[in-house]
């Protein structure tokens, strides 16, 4: 292994060897880095010292001879340093220069061999990397790395060393380079972009050795960049006569990296017919590995490759009957399992086979294989008999074969779930669960709930889950209250791993099939009892929500809190809950012993010193509701409340401070506070929020499950049926609670819906719509507030700072590019100019001392034409000008040349055209780049060509709005979302800025005055002009929050749209903030005129 | 897919750790470290099977190493089961047994293992003052690379990898 004559090599592991301990050899290790790192001297030399400052000069000067070179400002002296270089590579060593720092532009000189005129740079830093190690050196050091990367010691540098090595002639040197680079190294190592064209020409070279090589590097860390460069040459060697088995078997694994990287490397109308093709290779290695890329391939796009269908039901039929399949590539005596899985995996992502042969041959196969699967001793053999076994049950699931097959594959779950093997019946499991996905047969696997639950009690954890997913899975009204009384018994008994899922899981089977409502209020309340500190706050918000929507239920849960209240240790969130409680509905039970509103605050101000300060203003909410309810007044219980609250005005925590102070002076208000501390109010219907968390435990995997695709498809059902529900009267109480109110009306039609969008977490869009008569039914709902008030306070925009205001540092339109090129501050802020400019057509998008870029747009229906007006503030010219559009995949942008150079006080335009192909709310980025003297300048800027440039303004009349608002009822052409963390806007300000976002406000539709209706059309090339319809509902009380509703005919659209809309709300740069730098005093800017960029620049020059 | 390929003893050395995801150095560690914790107490009549974050690892011990893939939640368990099972019978071929493996690698008690000379009767040859460990890792990573690539199995005829492994012997 290109180890032979490694001294060194043999005694540094020797010396490792003797160690006596772990500290030895670290200072041994510790050692050998240092001694490597001294010979690796010239990577140091490179890395360290000053800024050095670098002039790319033409040096061929006529004379013919291609010479560039270099300034380098080191350490106060000037060094030229002269390469002879092709013009790709100069084109290369351009781009590593402009993006990159000097060092990396050197190094990629001396990976990539590029020739230096030696007589010109004596032996200064040239001298370094001229006389640097040999390949053999270099080979030594580095086998050495690799292992004290082995010993589990990191090693930070050298890695260039490594990745020079590949570009040594010779076999042994070329592999360790390989070798260590794949182990040391990963696909977003700068130095890795540097060898690709070092890695192309192994590949494109002759030499078989060194394609292998390549081809298995990029394979295994091959990034974005290779897949770019690379896949067209990978590609070719796949479909090669002339390449042995072995190249092409590691091309079509390579292709699959680099497609996983960039699926648009893989031109799906010419690849079609190759992948066919490739498919009859009658070797099993190229053909094992070029179904792995069938998988990824068609995963994404099944319809391009119809023709490979029949083509793996053949490779099926091959291996199943053992035709023509050498000794070797059967596994005790299967026929590659592997490639049988690979096989059946593939046909998962067709949806149906439509050719009634293809379908009966493949039928065929399936039955032998789950007729014919025995449990045999030899424990490799039955591993892999059955992970075909279970690979062909999936794909009979997925084909939904004829009933008897089906009955078939539960009737072999049954067995396997009942096994002592257990892979075997943690397979049963699981499988079972995929099945409840896809079919139904609820009635058949709730035959075997006993033996589920034993397994829920398993030793395994592993087992366990899959247990728990599966009786997730598959509880409904009927045994819903089994399996949750199960998991609740559990759950003391459950480790700690499983318990937050096992309570999440339990509350909303609770809430889903509760046969009645006091019966959910008890699971609840023993869950937070059992598991409280794996309850999380939605749990028991969700549990207020019920309460408070419910009159019956308010007595039952209160008498049950004041219960829970009398244990002498509990739980924070049942404090919590019960407080909330007692606070709203203790007054329904005064008559009961112990429940005067002295013994209920008594009880909960025995809990105050337990509890945190998240806790605290709920308590105090509690004690001034119980004051208020307590009629006639009881001066002695006012007088304590009293003395809480004023000992409170002064608590550090703000939240606490403002109740303490708010209700003291309420309550000594009197009749007053009866309003305002009165009950809350009912909660408008909206989706558990725990589901949402369900949902988004979403799966990482390199291909998309089949099984998820299929659901998938099949919710889009579900949704119709849903929606057909009849319309009796206006039902108070909808969506989940539907369920367990009127389950009868579930049961019949949508019980099998629900229990797939159940199970694969799909419920968001079942969200249901109030199928009310009543016109404006959801938009007079009350504003939607998540938890109850107290919580959602003492957590103040919980939303908005994840997902909303985008820190100015995540958006920081101005990206330094190097140490060397940060010298030059921009005038202004970038952001808010870029906000200006979505909201007006012309302004300044960029200014710093040396440049102002201005904009000017003007847009019609989905197109647009935007010029870019580019000024020179100097007096010297600005050089190496370049402009490039990084566009989204939405817009198709087209650019017109930029001069290099601007010449002094000059300006020059810059017009560019756009046309949007589809709604989609992501920016265009201009790469904006110039050289003023020895800097270099490199700007990123947001274009404004943003989605609300693409809207036309249009005003609807009631008779117009109201039926489209109908018409489109529900997710995903109309979403609706709490919106956080809005910057405070009146009414009047919110219409204006609607308007200017050409979303024309329509006055007086909606009923309610804080709420404001508006409307839009949206165009772009791939869908018909769309009427847009927008509802937003303000809350007068607390502006920081409003409900929006966005409809559209189309889904992307009224996504895009709804966040587009929500991203203006919230992050809008507000007049308050400090005002923008002013400009250095020789550029004098009047804020008039920076409005016009014409005017702004007519001055200058 | 495979993300990345761990073979640990058990007291949680990695002795051979191929990633196809990138992940930093800092990250590859702590992966270690817990997948090491995970496989390490269980017991040997439970599944091969445990979650770990967002995936999933198959494990399988022969004797005091550990291997283990970590795979897609919905890959087939069984396949990458018996995929670890062959590479194992893949590197018998050449160490004589992968108890060896962790003696080699074992570099406190390795002076047992150059005294008493091995019966790995394939392993490519030696030079004089070759080193054995290096040889060894260089060996099995070469193996796995034409077992494995890109997360995905590549080839899984023993032959085919021995008569290969055969070919780069003589290119030295």
């Amino acid at each position: 292994m290109a180890l032979s004559g490694m001294r060194g090599l043999s005694v540094f592991i020797s010396d490792i060897r003797n160690c006596q301990n772990k500290e030895q050899e670290r200072l041994r290790v510790d050692k050998e880095l240092g001694n490597i790192r001294t010979r690796f001297k010239s990577e140091k030399l490179l890395t360290s010292g000053r800024a050095v400052s670098v002039d790319f000069v033409d040096h061929s000067g006529g004379s013919g001879v291609e010479m560039y070179g270099f300034k380098i400002r080191r350490r106060g002296a000037l060094t030229l340093i002269k390469v002879r270089m092709s013009n790709s590579q100069q084109c290369e060593l351009m781009m590593a220069l402009r993006g990159h720092s000097f060092f990396t532009a050197l190094k990629y000189i001396w990976l990539n061999d590029v020739e230096f005129d030696r007589t010109l740079n004596g032996k200064g830093l040239c001298g370094k990397l001229w006389y640097g190690l040999t390949h053999y050196e270099k080979k030594k050091y580095v086998w050495k790395m690799l292992y004290i990367h082995m010993l589990g010691y990191d090693v930070d540098f050298g890695h260039m060393e490594a990745v020079s090595l590949i570009s040594a002639p010779k076999y042994p040197e070329k592999q360790v380079g390989y070798i260590v680079t794949s182990s040391l190294l990963n696909e977003n190592h700068d130095f890795l972009r540097l060898a690709i064209n070092t890695v192309r020409n192994d590949i494109i070279g002759r030499n078989e050795t060194f394609q292998c090589l390549a081809l298995t590097m990029v394979g295994n860390i091959g990034g974005r960049e290779f897949a770019e460069s690379l896949a067209p040459d990978v590609q070719k060697l796949l479909i090669s006569s002339s390449c042995r088995p072995l190249v092409r078997k590691k091309a079509a694994l390579c292709l699959l990296r680099l497609y996983r990287k960039n699926p648009d490397v893989v031109n799906i109308d010419g690849w079609a017919d190759r992948m066919a093709q490739l498919l009859d290779e009658r070797d099993l290695g190229v053909l094992t590995s070029s179904t792995s890329l069938l998988v990824a391939l068609v995963s994404n796009n099944h319809e391009a490759y119809w023709s490979c269908l029949p083509k793996c039901v053949k490779i099926l039929e091959r291996l199943a009957r053992n035709q023509d399949i050498p000794q070797e590539y059967t596994y005790y005596g299967i026929p590659s399992p592997w490639l049988q899985v690979k096989a059946m995996r593939a046909l998962q992502y067709f949806p149906t086979i439509e050719d009634p042969n293809v379908r009966r041959s493949l039928f065929e196969v399936l039955q032998r294989i789950l007729m014919g699967t025995d449990v045999v001793k030899n424990v490799n053999k039955n591993n892999a008999s059955h992970a075909v076994l279970f690979e062909a049950l999936a794909l009979v699931m997925h084909l939904d074969a004829e009933k008897e097959m089906m009955s078939q594959c539960v009737a072999l779950l049954g067995k396997f779930i009942a096994v002592r093997e257990p892979n075997i019946r943690y397979l049963g499991l699981e499988n079972m669960s995929r099945m409840l996905m896809v079919t139904d047969v609820q009635d058949i696997i709730k035959r075997h709930q006993a033996q589920i639950i034993t397994s829920l009690k398993d030793p395994d954890i592993s087992i366990r889950r899959r247990a728990l997913d599966l009786l997730y899975g598959m509880c409904d009204v009927s045994n819903a209250k089994d399996i949750v009384e199960e998991l609740l018994q559990y759950l003391s008994a459950a480790d700690f791993a499983m318990r937050e899922e096992l309570s999440l899981k339990a509350a909303i089977l609770a809430e889903k099939f509760a046969p009645d409502l006091s019966w959910y209020v008890d699971v609840i309340l023993q869950l937070i009892d059992k598991a409280g500190d794996f309850v999380s706050d939605d749990i028991w918000f969700r549990v207020v929500q019920f309460v408070t929507n419910n009159e019956d239920l308010q007595p039952y849960a209160a008498a049950k809190a004041r219960e829970y209240l009398d244990k002498p240790a509990i739980h924070e969130t049942m404090v919590k809950v019960s407080a909330y409680l007692l606070g709203e509905y203790s007054h329904l039970l005064v008559r009961r012993p112990g429940c005067s509103p002295k013994e209920i605050f008594s009880v909960i101000h025995e809990k105050l010193p337990t509890v945190s300060t998240t806790t605290i203003p709920i308590l105090l909410s509690t004690y001034a509701k119980i004051l208020m309810h307590t009629q006639p007044a009881d001066p002695e219980l006012q007088k304590i409340v009293w003395a809480i609250f004023s000992k409170y005005e002064s608590c550090i925590d703000v939240e606490i401070q403002q109740r303490a102070v708010e209700y003291f002076a309420l309550s000594r208000k009197g009749a007053a506070l009866m309003d305002i501390l009165a009950e809350m109010p009912k909660f408008p219907e909206r989706q558990s929020a725990l589901l949402k968390k369900a949902e988004d435990a979403e799966i990482d995997s390199a291909e998309q499950s089949a099984i998820k695709l299929r659901a998938q498809q099949q919710t889009s059902n579900a949704l119709v049926v849903t929606d057909q529900r009849p319309a009796n009267g206006t039902p108070q109480i909808v969506g989940e609670l539907s369920l367990v109110k009127i389950p009868s009306m579930s049961d019949d039609h949508t019980s099998a819906d629900q229990g797939l969008s159940q199970a694969n977490g799909t419920l968001t869009t079942v969200d249901p719509q109030p199928a009310s008569g009543d016109l404006l039914g959801d938009l007079l709902g009350p504003l939607a507030i998540e938890g109850p008030p107290g919580a959602v306070q003492s957590e103040p925009n919980a939303v908005s700072g994840l997902e909303g205001v985008p820190s100015s540092a995540d958006y920081a339109a101005i990206v330094p590019v190097g140490e060397q090129t940060n010298t030059v501050q921009p005038i202004g802020n970038i952001n808010e100019r870029f906000y200006a400019l979505c909201l007006k057509d012309s302004g300044v998008l960029y200014e710093d001392p040396n440049i102002q870029i201005g904009i000017k747009a003007e847009w019609r229906a989905h197109q647009g034409r935007l010029v870019l007006f580019l000024g020179n503030k100097n007096t010297s010219p600005l050089v190496s000008v370049q402009a490039l559009i990084l566009p989204p995949v939405h817009l198709k942008i087209e650019i017109s040349l930029v001069p290099e150079t601007i010449p002094p006080r000059a300006q020059v335009q810059c017009p560019l055209e756009l046309m949007n192909l589809h709604p989609s709310r992501d920016v265009a980025v201009l790469d904006f780049s110039y050289k003023f003297g020895t800097n270099m300048v490199n700007v990123k800027l947001r274009l404004p060509a943003v989605l609300n440039k693409f809207l036309q303004p249009i005003s609807v009349s009631a008779e117009e709005f109201f039926p489209q608002w109908r018409s489109l009822s529900g997710p995903p052409l109309k979403l609706q979302e709490v919106v956080r963390g809005v910057r405070p806007l009146s009414l009047i300000e919110m219409t204006n800025l609607f308007n200017s976002l050409r979303l024309t406000v329509c006055l007086g539709l909606d009923p309610n005055p804080n709420n404001l209706v508006a409307s839009t059309t949206f165009y772009s090339e791939s869908t018909r002009p769309m009427l847009c319809l927008i509802r937003i509902e303000t809350d007068p009380a607390d502006l920081t929050q409003l409900r929006m509703t966005v409809a559209s005919g189309d889904p992307t659209l009224t996504i895009e749209l709804k966040e587009f809309i929500k991203e203006q709300l919230v992050s809008i740069p507000t007049a308050s903030r400090p005002p923008a730098p002013a400009p250095p005093a020789a550029q004098p800017t009047t804020p008039a005129a920076l409005t016009d960029p014409g005017a702004l620049l007519a001055g200058l020059l | 897919m495979i993300r990345f390929i761990l073979l640990q003893n058990r007291q949680g050395k990695t002795r051979l750790a191929k990633y196809y995801v990138p992940l930093e150095d800092s990250e590859k560690h702590k992966v270690e470290y817990e997948v090491h914790r995970l496989v390490v107490n269980r017991d040997p009549k439970f599944t091969n099977f445990v979650e770990f974050r967002t995936h999933k690892v198959i494990y399988r011990r022969y004797a005091g190493l550990f291997f283990a893939l970590c795979v897609d939640i919905t890959d087939n368990e069984l396949a990458y089961l018996e995929c670890i099972h062959l590479f194992v019978e893949i590197l018998d071929h050449f160490f004589s047994n992968v108890c060896e493996l962790d003696l080699v690698f074992n570099f406190h008690k390795i002076n047992y293992f150059i005294t008493s000379p091995s019966k790995g009767i394939h392993r490519p040859h030696i030079g004089s003052d070759d080193s054995p460990h290096m040889r060894t890792l260089a060996c099995v990573y070469l193996i796995l690379d034409e077992f494995i690539l890109a997360g995905e199995l590549q080839e899984t005829s023993k032959r085919a990898i021995i008569e290969r492994m055969g070919e780069l012997e003589k290119l030295e």
